[in-house]
C-alpha cells in the first residue's frame, strides 16, 4: 500500500494542458507588458498632448487672436530676442481691459492682481525638460511659424498641447527642416499658404537663411 | 556521448552501478545540509548582506562613495567585472568545448562548474549596472523602440558588452537548465515529501525518461554545446574592446583579446579547483571527481598561465619596439612605479606559481593545487587592478596625473560580490545534483561494458 502510494503520479494529466497553456500565457503577458509600456509613454496621459490646461483666467486665444486680430507679439513681446517668448504682465492686459469688460465676473483676478501687484499664476502648457534648451528667437527668425509647434492656437478657446513634445517629433523638423518653413514676415501670419510648392519653398528659405539641419545631442541637450 | 578510450585513466572510480550513482549524487539535496554546509553559507549570506548595504548607501548617495576620481574613473567596479566574468569562462569551456572534443572527464565537474558560471555572471553583471552612476537607467543600453527615438552609440564596446554578457548569461542558463531536466526527474522520483515531488516535478518539465526523449535531449544538448563554444573566445573578446579600443596606453592593444580569453580560463579554472577541492571532500564525491580530474585542470592551469604569460611578455615588447615614449613610459611605471608591488605579485603568482605543474606529483597533490589555485585567483585580480589603475592614473598629460585610493565601500562591495556569488553556489548546492547524475550513469555503464556506444 506505501509502495504503492509512493509511485503515483506526482500531477494529474490534465497538468500537460495547463502547463502547456501557462507557458503561452507567461510570453502573453510579458508581450502585453511591453507593448503596454510601449504606447503608455506615447500616449496623450504621459504627453500631455491634446489635454486642455484650466488656467486662473479663462483666457481665449481663439477670441484674441482670430476674432480680434491681436498680434502673437502684442502678448508674447520677447519672441524675437530670447529664448523665452513671454507671458504678459497684469498691466498689458489691463492696457485694454480698463476700458472694455471693466465689470466682468471673469476678469476679477485680472484686476486683482493689477490691485495687489502679485502676478496671475498661469499654469505652463508646453512644459519642455530641464536639459532640452529651446531658443524661440533663432527658430521664429529662421522661419519657423508659431502654428508649426503650437498648433491652431488661434482657434484655441483654451490652450492645449497640439504636439506631443518627444524627441522624435523635435528630430524630425531638425532632419528636414524644408517644407515647414515660411519667408520671416509670414512667421506669425494665422492663416497662410504658400504661393508654390512647400518644399521648392524650404529648400529657397534654407539656403537664404543659412539654416542647417543639426541634429547633434548638443543642439539642444547643452 | 562519453566515450572513454582503453589507455585512459579513470575518471571514474571502478563498481559503480546506475543505482549507487543516482544514490551518492541523488541523496545529497534530499538529506540534512552538514554542519560544513551551514557554516558556508551563513558566511555567503553575512557577505551578501553587506553587498546589499553597499549598494544601497550607493544608490542612496552616489558613485562618489568609491575611490573613482578623474583620470582613474574606473575602479573596483571594472575590476570586478572583468574578474568575475572571467571566472564564469571555465564552466563554458568544460561544458560546451571539452564535450564537444568527447572529453569524458568533463562529465562530473560540468554540472557544477556551469552552475558556478552562472553565479559569476550574476555577480560580474551588477558591476557595469552599480557603475552606471544613475543605474535606474540601465535599460537605456538596451537597443529598444524608445520614446526619444534615439538608439544606444553602437560604436561603443560597452554597448557591445550589453549584447555579450546578455547572451552569455541566456545560453548559459538554458543549456544548464536543459542538462539539469533528467536529473529533477530522477530527483522528483526519489523526494519523499510532497512539497519536493512537486517543485522537482514542476522543474523537470514532464520528463519520463522515454528514448524519445533522450534523443530530442542529446541533440538539443549538443546544439547548444556548439553554440556556447564560441562564447568562450568571444565574450572576453568583448570585454577586453572595453579597454583595446580606447587609446590610453596600456589598454590599446592588439593582444589583449586572446590575452583575456587565456586569462579568463587561468582564473576560471583556478576557481574550479578552490570549489571542487573541499566540496568532493564534504559530499564524498571523490569516486566522481578523481586525482585525474584535479591533474587535467593543473594542466589547463599551466597552459593557459603561460599564454597569460606570453601577453604580458608581448606588452612590456610592443612598448618597447613601438617606441613611443608614453607606451614606453607606461611599461616602465607598471614596472617600477608606485604600483610595481602589484604589478610583480601578478607576475609571481600567474607565472611563476603555476610553473609547478610541470610536475605531476604537484598536479595531484591537493594543498598545492589549492594554494597555487589561490594565488592564481589574486593574481589574476591583480592583473586586472593594474590594467585598470595603473593604466588610468599616469597617461599623457603629468597635469592630469593622479593617485587611486580605494574606499572602504570599495572593498566592501567587492567582497560583497563573493557573498552573492557563494551564496548562490551553497543553495545550489543544497536544492540541486551537483553532478550529472545522468551522464554519470552512462559513464559507469561504460566502464563495465566496455567502450561500446
Amino acid at each position: 500500500m506505501a509502495d504503492e502510494r509512493q509511485h503515483r503520479q506526482v500531477f494529474h494529466p490534465s497538468m500537460n494542458a495547463i502547463s502547456r497553456f501557462s507557458i503561452a500565457l507567461a510570453v502573453m503577458v510579458v508581450a502585453a507588458l511591453l507593448a503596454g509600456l510601449y504606447f503608455y509613454v506615447r500616449s496623450p496621459y504621459a504627453t500631455g498632448q491634446n489635454i486642455v490646461v484650466d488656467q486662473p483666467v479663462a483666457f481665449s486665444h481663439r477670441h484674441h487672436v482670430s476674432q480680434l486680430g491681436i498680434d502673437c507679439r502684442y502678448c508674447h513681446t520677447s519672441v524675437e530676442e530670447s529664448a523665452f517668448a513671454g507671458i504678459p504682465a497684469t498691466e498689458v492686459c489691463m492696457g485694454c481691459h480698463s476700458h472694455v469688460w471693466t465689470d466682468a465676473e471673469e476678469l476679477e483676478p485680472v484686476r486683482e492682481s493689477y490691485r495687489t501687484g502679485e502676478p496671475i499664476t498661469w499654469r505652463r502648457v508646453h512644459n519642455l525638460a530641464g536639459f532640452a534648451y529651446f531658443d524661440h528667437s533663432v527658430h521664429v527668425n529662421k522661419g519657423v511659424a508659431c502654428t508649426e509647434c503650437h498648433g491652431e492656437i488661434h482657434r484655441m478657446p483654451l490652450v492645449w498641447q497640439a504636439e506631443s513634445l518627444l524627441m522624435p517629433w523635435c528630430l524630425d523638423c531638425h532632419r528636414e527642416p524644408e517644407g515647414r518653413l515660411r519667408p520671416r514676415e509670414d512667421v506669425f501670419e494665422t492663416e497662410w499658404t504658400p504661393d508654390e510648392d512647400p518644399r521648392e519653398l524650404g529648400r529657397r528659405l534654407v539656403d537664404e537663411y543659412d539654416i542647417e539641419a543639426r541634429t547633434d545631442c548638443s543642439t539642444c541637450h547643452r | 556521448m562519453a566515450r572513454p578510450d582503453e589507455n585512459e585513466p579513470p575518471v571514474i572510480e571502478p563498481g559503480h552501478g546506475d543505482a549507487s550513482v543516482t544514490d551518492a549524487i541523488g541523496s545529497i539535496p534530499l538529506s540534512k545540509a552538514p554542519k560544513s554546509w551551514l557554516i558556508g553559507f551563513a558566511i555567503g549570506f553575512a557577505l551578501l548582506m553587506l553587498l546589499i548595504v553597499s549598494v544601497i548607501y550607493l544608490f542612496s548617495v552616489g558613485v562618489g562613495i568609491w575611490g573613482i576620481q578623474v583620470p582613474v574613473a574606473w575602479g573596483f567596479a571594472i575590476i570586478a567585472f572583468v574578474f568575475w566574468i572571467g571566472i564564469g569562462h571555465a564552466g563554458t569551456l568544460i561544458s560546451a568545448i571539452l564535450l564537444l572534443m568527447y572529453q569524458p572527464w568533463r562529465t562530473s565537474i560540468s554540472r557544477f562548474t556551469e552552475a558556478m558560471t552562472l553565479f559569476a555572471i550574476a555577480a560580474a553583471s551588477l558591476f557595469p549596472v552599480l557603475h552606471l552612476g544613475r543605474p535606474w537607467l540601465f535599460y537605456w543600453l538596451i537597443p529598444y523602440p524608445s520614446a526619444i527615438g534615439a538608439w544606444p552609440q553602437f560604436r561603443s564596446p560597452l554597448v557591445w558588452d550589453v549584447f555579450a554578457i546578455t547572451t552569455y548569461a541566456t545560453l548559459s542558463l538554458v543549456f544548464w537548465y536543459i542538462g539539469l531536466v533528467p536529473d529533477l526527474a530522477s530527483m522528483r522520483d526519489r523526494a519523499k515529501r510532497p512539497l519536493a515531488k512537486i517543485a522537482y516535478g514542476v522543474m523537470a518539465l514532464g520528463w519520463r525518461g522515454s528514448a524519445r526523449h533522450w534523443h530530442r535531449y542529446q541533440v538539443a544538448y549538443v546544439i547548444l554545446a556548439a553554440l556556447a563554444a564560441p562564447l568562450v573566445v568571444s565574450v572576453h573578446s568583448v570585454v577586453s574592446f572595453d579597454f583595446a579600443v580606447a587609446i590610453v596606453p596600456g589598454w590599446h592593444s592588439t593582444i589583449f583579446p586572446p590575452y583575456f580569453v587565456a586569462g579568463a580560463i587561468f582564473s576560471g579554472f583556478a576557481m574550479v579547483l578552490i570549489l571542487v577541492i573541499p566540496i568532493r571532500r564534504i559530499y564524498k564525491l571523490k569516486a566522481f571527481i578523481t586525482d585525474h580530474h584535479l591533474d587535467n585542470s593543473a594542466k589547463i592551469l599551466l597552459v593557459t598561465g603561460l599564454i597569460v604569460s606570453y601577453g604580458y611578455f608581448s606588452e612590456a615588447f610592443y612598448a618597447w619596439y613601438s617606441a613611443d615614449e608614453y607606451h614606453r613610459y607606461m611599461m616602465y611605471n607598471r614596472a617600477f612605479g608606485d604600483y610595481a608591488p602589484y604589478f610583480w605579485a601578478l607576475i609571481a603568482f600567474n607565472f611563476l606559481a603555476p610553473q609547478v605543474f610541470w610536475f605531476r606529483r604537484y598536479r595531484r597533490h591537493v594543498p598545492t593545487l589549492f594554494a597555487v589555485s589561490l594565488l592564481v585567483l589574486l593574481g589574476m585580480w591583480y592583473e586586472r587592478f593594474v590594467i585598470v589603475v595603473q593604466s588610468l592614473h599616469r597617461d599623457y598629460m603629468p597635469s592630469a596625473w593622479r593617485f587611486y585610493d580605494a574606499t572602504f565601500w570599495d572593498w566592501t562591495t567587492l567582497l560583497g560580490s563573493f557573498g552573492l556569488f557563494f551564496t548562490l553556489l551553497f543553495v545550489f548546492v543544497r536544492l540541486l545534483p551537483m553532478v550529472s547524475i545522468a551522464e554519470m550513469r552512462e559513464l559507469a555503464h561504460h566502464e563495465r561494458e566496455g567502450g561500446h556506444s
